[in-house]
């Protein structure tokens, strides 16, 4: 599983980063950003998704893998 | 008093007693025959009541400005805030430059510095009523925790907390009685630019002080726009975050069964947090229309006042799985109680920590309490909504 942010969608309600700061980052300005290529370590694909379904602006993506 | 509404769809009041007692039976009408009301009160405005249309307009900033966003007009506010309150109350590019000097203030990590001093706080006021058996868990507690905690980051006297919440009810709650709102609005603007004069040439390491001393492309940013900005965290640090936990105090005294499963479960207390923002949302903004335009079917016109009804958003049986039941273990929650696109809240980060604080320590310390009398609830509507007075006893 692969994720990314879509940096103009996002406006940093911070709920991934509520829901799993292992994963997701967020920085002083506003801005959520996800690891390197965004590849999802397997035993947070749960979480991830749960943090995916959670955005209100529907930052957060699935990428094709 | 105004007159009473006869068709919420065409005359809608949103200080109308029965919509600040239970507006979410308005809105489920609204949904289903009208979602996007109209009324000729208050200078005339749209009322938008689903998800779909409020997210919509929040983020299309160029038809939409926030130029105003309150409810009521407040034309006369030039004369004294000729800068408005940025960022909330500008858009791009004043809108960008501001919120870019504010929210590190609000940052994830700034904010946990202020947990300790907020816990703190929350035991002292807890301790002035536990004896008792009673207390107004709205005004002895609620009331009292946001307004304090942004006077630190303010870097204003304690003491002063009193006064601060006197200026955010005249200000947001009585915002149709003008000339008490304008009194309010003119002291705390007086008090403010003496605090900043206080502050120029020093190295105080407080919001005020950090303004003061802010360069933009730079240059020094001037007296209107800091006035405005410190102005506005006040405003939108208070009332709202008070109303959101007294909302949820609320909750807990009238649904035993919840009450009791955060007191066994704290570990549910982030989740329940977000539902009670959900359901209980206290905040409706407004936007200006920026042109001539057809919304969803609806004839808007320029100057015409749209208000973000982010409460009604977040009822929406089209977004939420039986929006009027509050779930506190929901799992999908996309509410939009801090707004949406550029303009989200962004105190939300210290709004979190000051209910998860906050509930937490009365939950420990009190974990039973029932309203003491049903009829002695009262609520505050229209642009925040919560309770005002919250009377509970426990054992």
């Amino acid at each position: 599983m692969r994720v990314r942010i879509d940096e103009d969608k996002c406006h940093v309600h911070a709920r991934c980063y509520g829901l799993l700061p292992a994963f997701f980052a967020v920085d002083d300005h506003g801005q959520a950003s996800v690891p390197s290529d965004g590849t999802v370590p397997a035993m947070l694909e749960d979480k991830v998704r749960l943090a995916v379904a959670n955005c209100p602006e529907y930052a957060i993506t699935e990428l094709p893998v | 008093m105004s007159d009473a509404v006869t068709d919420w769809a065409t005359d809608y009041d949103i200080f109308d007693p029965a919509y600040v007692a239970d507006p979410s039976t308005i809105w489920d009408d609204l949904r289903t025959r009208c979602p996007i009301a109209h009324s000729g009160r208050y200078g005339g405005s749209w009322l938008p009541t689903r998800m779909a249309d409020v997210t919509e307009i929040a983020r299309d900033v160029e038809h939409f400005s926030s130029r105003e966003i309150t409810v009521v007009p407040t034309d006369t506010d030039n004369e004294v805030l000729p800068a408005g309150s940025p960022p909330i109350q500008a858009d791009p590019p004043v809108h960008t430059w501001t919120r870019r000097l504010l929210l590190p203030w609000f940052s994830h990590t700034r904010i946990a510095t202020y947990e300790p001093y907020t816990r703190a706080l929350c035991n002292r006021l807890i301790d002035g009523f536990l004896e008792d058996g009673s207390a107004d868990a709205a005004a002895d507690y609620a009331q009292q925790i946001p307004v304090r905690v942004i006077g630190r980051i303010l870097g204003v006297p304690d003491d002063m907390s009193d006064t601060f919440t006197g200026w955010v009810r005249s200000i947001l709650e009585f915002a149709n009685d003008e000339e008490r709102r304008v009194r309010a609005r003119d002291e705390a603007v007086v008090y403010f630019l003496g605090e900043m004069e206080r502050r120029r040439g020093g190295d105080r390491e407080d919001l005020i002080s950090t303004l003061l001393r802010a360069e933009v492309d730079g240059e020094q940013v001037s007296d209107e726009f800091i006035v405005g900005m410190v102005g506005l965290t006040l405003i939108a640090g208070a009332d709202t975050t008070w109303s959101a936990l007294g909302s949820s105090l609320w909750h807990l005294a009238t649904h035993g069964e919840d009450r009791a499963r955060l007191v066994n479960n704290p570990e549910l207390l982030p989740v329940a947090v977000e539902e009670f923002l959900r359901a209980y949302s206290p905040v409706t903004m407004a936007r200006i229309v920026t042109e001539d335009i057809e919304f969803s079917g609806y004839p808007m016109r320029a100057g015409d006042r749209v208000l973000m009804n982010f409460p009604a958003a977040n009822r929406d049986p089209d977004a939420f799985e039986d929006p009027d039941r509050v779930v506190i273990d929901r799992a999908v929650n996309r509410h939009v109680a801090f707004g949406a696109g550029i303009h989200r809240c962004a105190g939300s980060n210290l709004a979190r920590m000051e209910l998860q604080v906050a509930l937490e320590e009365w939950l420990r310390r009190i974990p039973e309490f029932d309203l003491a009398d049903m009829g002695e609830v009262a609520w505050a509507g229209g642009q925040v909504r919560g309770p005002r007075k919250l009377p509970v006893v426990f054992p």
